[in-house]
């Protein structure tokens, strides 16, 4: 990935690279192939049996058998193989199709391969970098490109920061043509190669606009030996704040790359990160529950996970928050720490108090509330006859729920 | 004085008739912001909880003078509503609205360049000038009349900064949160310039989130330009690398845009930076030598 140079101080610029919703290789290059850019042929399988035949019919004796899990650095992981025979494409597939794949970018648990893509092989003259993101600071698209494609990208920014060309799109034109030829021609290609990849630059642009998507990266784009340009990688992710208009995209996701409590958590539209930690936190706000957390490393503890329930959240959300914060069994006790603006904490207290005796929930609780209706909030806690503890500042809150998850347990 | 808002604001509601538009329009007008009407495209000429509703900006503009718009509007009208209100003229527009494709709001900034209207937003809790007018979610009664400007790309630990503040005796002018996406209208260096202007502005908290390089670029700023004492928090600090927390900007990656590297930036600069959240009215009050 190339998100660590892109964040340089050198380079003093911001850019979006969100990437909530991601899909497979083999998905992104159906939808590139739709806007034109040229895709390897290829067929996708779920099994290892018919590898073989795919491999035939795609002809020649090379191909490359790719699993397909969302995460970079396949290859070093041994995910991606060439194949010098349609039996050897077969043999490969066998061994990777169900393997757990670790990369830099799946974290140490891996990935297991569920998916395969079967290739044709190509004469690659060069390897080529392109990406497309939006800048923040200039409000607009970047174009990125590279003649040292094929590497990992953010490596070429440490070691070689000239060879990566940057060109901004101005908005109100949308790419240009020269801007395609200013970054070919600074990449070392001829005439020819240069209006091949003109032609591909906004093919992606215009798919990068039509489909939403919050970055497109080509890493390999390969100029083979008969002068052809291909996408032989591609890595697309979509704006999530635009599926709405695109059904289409919304099918590709895949959940079995998720984890499955952040899938639960995103059907009742809460924003959960599942992390390493044994205190459980629900906070209304995305600031407020990330500095939630802060405060309770602060205070020594490890936080559970990051828990928005969201400015508006009413009773019944705050039920099915509690049911995914407590489906983490690492979960020892809970740090509900909400300001009521919309959200009054009477409110609060009587889903807490109702969602606790539903669930059963037997972790001690620490709540601090804030805002309209406090003193209500408290006063219905302190009658419920169940075992809160409150507390009347985050600090306050922090040490609390610290102490009581470091507790033994039985004694809590 | 304060900034953005004050007792001569004549906000108009895009989104009036919505559930959030005429909960919030009623919290406004409860607060004494002088609520001149609301736009509804298709209910023009009908009246809301007594208020009129107009098809056009345009329209409430000329028929109530309105000077500042509040948007509640969904997200897939959300682009089209602000540009509406900068076709109009008004001069400020806030945007609540969470969730605007940023292929949109790449429109709007083609949109906005070189008019005259300035936007705060989207996906934020607004603004509020403490005991004249408020444009947003920011709850009324947390905030208490005083010197203090506010600006945050939080909402819920923006209300945290206020109720510190106000519970420890500092009050506030205007408190403006400038949203967490990654294209926002008002930056944290565009309010700044606004708190250097304003006489009534004593000091500044200045809140951010991981992600970007916004705060970095504020605290440059800061050093060359601004005079007054600033306490800044930076949400974040313990966040996974590589997970967005939220916010569509909140996310660090490859160990850039960090808190730590915002933190440094910012004491750098000479802002005293608050480690916990919990401490940003007593760093205030330290600042200010009380």
């Amino acid at each position: 990935m190339y998100d660590r140079w892109l964040f340089d101080p050198a380079n003093r610029r911001q850019l979006t690279y969100i990437l909530p919703v991601k899909i497979h290789e083999y998905q992104a290059k159906a939808v590139l192939a739709r806007f034109g850019v040229p895709v390897p042929r290829s067929e996708v399988t779920f099994s290892a049996d018919n590898v073989a035949d795919i491999a035939r019919k795609l002809g020649g004796n090379i191909s490359v058998v790719k699993a397909q899990i969302h995460a970079g650095g396949r290859g070093k992981g041994g995910g991606v193989k060439v194949a010098k025979s349609p039996e050897e494409a077969q043999q490969f597939a066998k061994s990777i199709l169900g393997m757990t794949l670790v990369t830099h970018q799946t974290g140490p648990a891996g990935k297991k391969v569920g998916r395969l893509l079967i290739e044709e092989g190509l004469q690659i003259d060069r390897e080529l970098y392109v990406s497309i993101v939006i800048d923040r600071a200039s409000a607009s698209p970047v174009i990125i490109a590279s003649a040292a494609g094929g590497m990992d990208i953010e490596e070429v920014a440490a070691s070689h920061p000239e060879k990566i060309l940057r060109e901004t799109v101005q908005r109100g034109t949308g790419l240009l043509p020269f801007e395609s030829r200013k970054l070919a021609f600074g990449m070392g290609l001829d005439g020819a190669a240069a209006g091949k990849f003109a032609k591909v630059l906004a093919s992606l642009y215009e798919a990068f606009m039509a489909t939403d998507a919050s970055m497109i990266e080509i890493n390999p784009l390969v100029l083979t030996k008969e002068g052809n340009l291909l996408a032989l990688d591609a890595k697309v992710s979509f704006d999530d704040s635009a599926l709405y208009r695109h059904p289409e995209l919304k099918e590709l996701r895949d959940e079995s790359e998720e984890d499955p409590l952040e899938v639960e958590a995103s059907k009742f539209s809460l924003n959960y990160i599942r992390l390493d930690g044994n205190i459980g936190c629900m906070v209304n706000g995305a600031g407020l529950a990330m500095a939630t957390m802060d405060i309770i490393k602060l205070a020594g503890g490890e936080p559970a996970n990051f828990l928005d329930v969201g400015g508006g959240a009413n009773a019944e959300q705050i039920r099915n928050a509690f049911k995914i914060l407590m489906s983490d069994a690492n979960v020892e006790a809970v740090l509900i720490n909400i300001f009521g603006g919309i959200l009054r904490c009477d409110v609060l207290a009587q889903g807490v108090i109702a969602a606790v005796k539903d669930l059963g929930v037997l972790v001690p609780i620490v709540i601090r509330m804030e805002g309209t209706n406090v003193e209500e909030g408290k006063r219905l806690l302190q009658e419920s006859g169940l075992n809160f503890a409150t507390a009347d500042s985050m600090g306050e809150a922090a040490s609390k729920v610290v102490a009581l998850a470091a507790a033994p347990k039985g004694t809590k | 004085m304060a900034v953005l808002l004050d007792r001569n604001t004549r906000l108009v509601v895009q989104g009036l008739t919505g559930r959030e538009g005429t909960f919030h329009a009623k919290a406004a007008a409860a607060y004494g912001t002088t609520v001149v009407g609301g736009v509804t495209p298709g209910k023009g000429g009908t009246t809301h909880e007594g208020w009129p509703i107009f098809n056009s900006v345009h329209d409430a503009v000329r028929e109530t003078g309105a000077n500042a718009s509040v948007l509640f509007v969904p997200p897939p009208a959300a682009a089209d509503a602000i540009m509406e209100a900068t076709d109009a003229g008004i001069p400020l527009a806030v945007c609540i609205t969470e969730g605007i494709p940023t292929v949109d709001m790449l429109k709007v900034w083609t949109f906005m360049e070189g008019k005259k209207t300035r936007l705060v937003g989207p996906n934020c809790p607004g603004v509020i000038t403490a005991g004249q007018a408020k444009a947003g979610i920011i709850p009324g009664h947390i905030c208490k009349e005083g010197r203090i400007g506010i600006v945050s790309k939080s909402g819920t630990l923006t209300y945290e900064a206020i109720h510190q503040l106000s519970k420890q005796g500092m009050g506030q002018t205007t408190c403006i949160g400038i949203g967490g996406d990654p294209l926002i209208g008002t930056n944290f260096i565009d309010a700044l310039k606004l708190f250097a202007g304003d006489p009534d502005t004593e000091a500044v908290i200045m809140i951010g989130e991981i992600g970007g390089t916004a705060e970095q670029e504020a605290a440059a700023y800061i050093k060359s330009e601004f005079k007054k004492p600033v306490v800044g928090f930076i949400a974040g600090q313990t966040a996974p690398p590589g997970r967005r927390m939220g916010h569509a900007g909140a996310i660090i990656a490859g160990g850039q845009g960090t808190a730590a590297e915002k933190m440094e930036a910012l004491t750098k600069a000479g802002v005293r930076v608050a480690k916990s959240p919990a401490d940003m009215g007593a760093a205030m009050k330290e600042v200010l030598g009380r």
